[in-house]
């Protein structure tokens, strides 16, 4: 059994003070001076310790409280309230909310999965990944324990071509040379997100962290900073449509590149193997309404890895605009089925990736492993007010950030990610992650659940509801 | 001007009512509202004119001292329509209602601010606000939130009275000559451990449902000593980590309770951090005080219906009175899981959504796995009816059960009765804070074992704020059976013709049932 693969967090604490979702007014106008204020009685102390922060003009109260509402209850003249905060309210947008911006950060810190008391507070259901919910099996064989596992779950992928028959000559030796196939510890990719104060300093805090991580680093090869000898092996230079020198002399030092998708790509890989063979090329494929051919005619001619992206907000592209990224992932997926050729290609997807369920969930509609972009920006206490974009301050001081300080906020984010992705294996009784590829029956989507369950209970029942009710 | 009857006049009892309402307050000061009456007390007069006015008690006099007023009694922004409107009334302009700032901060999807106010309201008076608070549903968007009742157009049960409406249910339908429970509400509590919540609510607990002849689990924690004299009334629960499971606390019960798996956290262990495991909770865990305890996943001598029938064997032979109660979480299977519990000997199969209660779970655990209750309901109760062997195995559906509607739906989506536990402690109290596993636990002496906490809350109290919650929901459910025409819960089993989901219909659905 090969050493458990370990993710090493540690926790680093944020250089602002996150913002609550909630925050408390506390008027001193009428106040009594009662002998014992409810203030004092506060079971986290929280107005003992309250500071003020001078950077931010926000008072450390807010983060501190744990919404028991005692002393809002307690005070006599009901001088005391909680009030939605609105500068929460107003992180992120609509698909970023300032929730997962809040869950973000706290994993980030602590490298911990969220916890919580009481059942699940949410709503129902939503769009995208929120209508498909993960199996368990009240009865596993063998045991699997999670992440207090005493048996080991792999969430090892490969990325790479895999024959589906060996050749071999008379002498019975292998008659060709096998394709290189590089073996990454977790399905998770790291991605230099489109925006943020410091494109340059992020390349650097992305490639310590795949080094820490075992995994790669997809950055842009025109920009790109000067990487350390030891971690060329970790990086994955992009390059943009067509713009790829033979020369250039990354080629011979990393294993794996990527190339933007164009007409032709497939002439230039062709080349580019024959000169590098032991090079990884992943196509980079944008998921628009041609996306679907695109991909099983990339994979007929061989492609290695193919990297099909979405937009920021889980959507398609172009034609495919009102798709969703999993709705995306399965069309490619089942495409490659169909022609029987799924086993052959990796298929990496990238785009709205947002929290640790879109891990497991992205994989179960078919993907072999997903990039994160955004979430490593969210890891450094970016709050998505998009200042970087106009030329702005950044809020939050990411430009200054150290690079061992961020590595190690990005190491604790998809470090808790993995333990999520183990927890949701361990419910499943499932023991690779290679194996959860495509398992749909390991899944309930919400459109079945409702065509299987409820529609033959409501569904067209309005002629015998106007019998009963003719208004 | 004849006034209306003052809120605290409690709803009436007939003869062989389990439990006649006790006013029972709010243990903080000011109790939480919708609605904020604000007094200027530079501009009052004094004339005491609002105290007059006023026929919900928001008002009141101390002598000639005017005390603060009482806003969670307030009707709201609705009473501007009537005569005795203080706000226009008010001689000196000094008094003002708006909606309070608090209200939008409480609560959350499910438990939204309007349940969370009506059911404390039902805890305190027993019976349903006259606000405009929602008390029926919350605000998930789906499941129960878009199930509605479909009362006849002439609303039935002119000639039915409460009195001849029965709520009872029998537990053992295996006829396999073990004693039956019959419980007299269709629902009992869940499993709540002691070391997950405190002894106090135990008790709480323990005492509601003997006051309404039903059970309480006592979910895996052990069995404290504090519970012997209700033993009648307490299913205890084995589960994995077999805390507290002894000889003679399996023989004490008359139902026992495997816990296979948990909604809130399927297909994982439990965990009950450090600070919980107080002095008292080791000794009853028999384990060391500070450390914290994980109860694994799976059942690690479970790994085949054959195991399952071995356990479920074993524990008939320790206690041959009582019943066997096998508690599951909802994946895809689960009507096949259901299915080999009776064939295993269970007599009653739970399922529990994940949207129940849990001292701790990790939030993906609790969003992601596993389907919601109410798909697995019809789900289990079908395939159960396919196999011909529906009659013979009691359903039970828990895990997000929050009203008396919630009870109403998922009987007649198909389950025989519930499990409640989180509605217990909103009855307490508790405000869906969801820091119940962190530090000391609940900071309102719920759910922790912290013995300053747990001194926030008596026996007394918890105990009458659960049964006015309770007889709250059986005038409801009763309410509810009457207006349709039936008599007797177990009419409504499965009668999914008579719920509609708002997905599939456009018209509005009225099922309000007060004043009508």
């Amino acid at each position: 059994m090969p050493a458990k693969y370990h993710i090493h967090v540690r926790r680093v604490p944020p250089r602002f003070t996150p913002l609550a979702k909630n925050a408390i007014i506390d008027w001193s106008e009428g106040c009594l001076r009662c002998a014992r204020c409810v203030k004092e009685q506060c079971p986290v102390d929280a107005y003992r310790k309250r500071g003020f922060d001078r950077t931010q003009f926000v008072d450390t109260i807010d983060e501190m409280c744990r919404d028991c509402y005692r002393c809002v209850q307690g005070c006599p003249r009901e001088l005391i309230y909680k009030v939605v905060n609105p500068q929460y309210r107003q992180l992120g947008d609509e698909y970023w909310t300032p929730e997962i911006l809040s869950a973000t950060w706290y994993q980030a810190e602590t490298g911990k999965i969220p916890v919580s008391g009481a059942g699940y507070g949410g709503p129902f259901s939503g769009p995208g990944f929120d209508s498909l919910w993960t199996d368990m099996s009240e009865i596993v064989r063998p045991t699997r324990d999670g992440i207090h596992g005493r048996e080991y779950i792999s969430t090892s992928v490969d990325l790479g071509r895999k024959p589906m028959f060996l050749l071999f000559d008379e002498q019975g030796d292998m008659a060709w040379t096998t394709p290189p196939l590089l073996e990454l510890p977790l399905p998770i990719l790291l991605a230099e997100p489109k925006l943020g104060p410091n494109p340059r300093g992020m390349q650097e805090i992305i490639t310590l962290a795949a080094q820490n991580l075992g995994t790669l680093a997809i950055l842009g090869r025109d920009q790109l900073v000067p990487v350390p000898a030891q971690a060329l092996g970790q990086i994955m230079p992009s390059y943009s449509a067509g713009a790829l020198e033979l020369e250039d002399p990354l080629l011979s030092q990393v294993r794996a590149i990527e190339m933007l998708d164009h007409p032709a790509l497939l002439k230039q890989v062709e080349v580019l193997k024959k000169r590098y063979p032991q090079l990884l090329v992943s196509i980079k494929v944008p998921g628009d309404e041609k996306v679907v051919d695109r991909v099983a005619e990339l994979t007929a001619a061989g492609a290695e890895i193919i990297h099909i992206y979405a937009t920021e907000k889980a959507r398609g592209l172009g034609g495919f605009q009102d798709l969703h990224l999993k709705d995306l992932i399965r069309r490619c997926h089942l495409r490659l089925v169909e022609e029987q050729l799924r086993d052959t290609v990796t298929l990496l997807f990238s785009g709205g990736i947002a929290l640790a369920e879109h891990v497991a969930k992205a994989i179960i509609c078919g993907a072999d492993g997903i990039i994160a972009d955004l979430p490593l920006l969210l890891a450094l206490e970016c709050r998505l007010c998009r200042q970087c974009t106009k030329g702005g301050n950044c809020p939050v001081e990411i430009d200054l950030l150290t690079t061992k300080r961020g590595a190690q906020r990005l190491v604790n984010l998809i470090g808790a990610w993995n333990n999520q992705l183990l927890e949701i294996m361990g419910a499943m009784g499932m023991r690779e992650v290679r194996r959860l590829r495509g398992e749909v029956g390991r899944a309930m989507f919400l459109e079945d659940l409702e065509k299987e369950i409820f529609a033959p209970l409501f569904a067209n029942r309005e002629t015998e509801l106007q019998k009963r009710d003719p208004n | 001007m004849a006034k209306p009857n003052k809120v605290i006049a409690l709803p009436t009892t007939s003869p062989g009512q389990l439990w006649e309402p006790v006013h029972t307050p709010g243990r903080f000061r000011n109790t939480l509202s919708k609605y904020r009456v604000y007094r200027n007390e530079s501009r009052c007069i004094k004339c005491g004119k609002c105290v007059e006015l006023c026929p919900y008690g928001v008002f009141t006099k101390a002598g000639s001292y005017l005390r603060r007023p009482k806003s969670y009694l307030c009707l709201g922004l609705e009473c501007q329509k009537k005569p005795f409107h203080c706000v226009a009334n008010c001689p000196a302009q000094a008094l003002k209602v708006s909606v309070h700032p608090v209200y939008n901060t409480l609560g959350d999807c499910r438990w939204n601010p309007d349940l969370l106010l009506s059911t404390w309201w039902q805890a305190e008076f027993g019976n349903l606000p006259y606000t405009d608070l929602e008390y029926r549903t919350g605000g998930s968007g789906g499941g129960f939130d878009r199930l509605r009742l479909l009362f006849p157009p002439r609303r039935g049960g002119k000639n039915i009275n409460h009195d001849d409406i029965s709520l009872e249910v029998d537990i053992n339908r295996r006829g396999d000559g073990r004693p039956n429970i019959r419980v007299s509400v269709p629902w009992y509590g869940g499993g709540m451990s002691f070391g997950s919540v405190s002894i106090n609510t135990i008790l709480s607990r323990a005492t509601a449902a003997t006051t309404f002849n039903t059970m309480v689990s006592t979910g895996e924690g052990g069995f404290p000593e504090e519970l012997y004299p209700f033993s009648d009334h307490v299913v205890t629960q084995v589960a994995t980590g077999l805390f507290g499971v002894r000889e003679d606390t399996l023989q004490r019960v008359r139902m026992i309770e495997f816990k296979y798996a948990q909604g809130a956290k399927p297909g994982l262990g439990g965990h009950l951090l450090g600070d919980k495991v107080t002095p008292a909770v080791a000794r009853m865990r028999e384990s060391v005080t500070g450390n914290a305890l994980f109860s694994p996943f799976p059942f690690h001598s479970v790994y085949s219906v054959e195991d399952h029938k071995k356990h479920i064997d074993w524990m008939k032979e320790i206690n041959p009175r009582a019943l066997i109660s096998v508690k599951v979480s909802t994946p895809t299977d689960v009507d096949m899981v259901a299915v080999g519990s009776y064939y295993a000997g269970a007599h009653v199969v739970q399922l529990d959504g994940s949207y129940g209660g849990t001292g701790a779970a990790p939030d993906i655990a609790k969003k992601n796995i596993a389907m919601p209750i109410e798909y697995a309901i019809p789900k289990v109760h079908q395939f159960l009816r396919a196999e011909g062997i529906r009659e013979s195995v009691t359903l039970v559906a828990s895990g997000g059960i929050r009203s008396a509607y919630d009870v109403a739906k998922a009987i007649a989506l198909g389950a025989d009765l519930v499990q409640i536990g989180t509605a217990d402690l909103v009855a307490l109290e508790c405000l869906r804070c969801h820091n119940c596993e962190s530090g000391r636990g609940c900071a309102r002496g719920i759910a922790t074992t912290d013995p300053e906490l747990v001194d926030l809350m008596t026996i007394q109290y918890g105990a009458a704020r659960i049964c006015n919650m309770y007889y709250s929901w059986s005038w409801q459910l009763k309410e509810i059976l009457r207006l349709l025409g039936l008599r007797s819960i177990r009419e409504l089993v499965g009668r999914t013709d008579l719920l509609m989901h708002l997905d599939y219909f456009e018209r509005a659905i009225d099922d309000d049932i007060r004043g009508k």
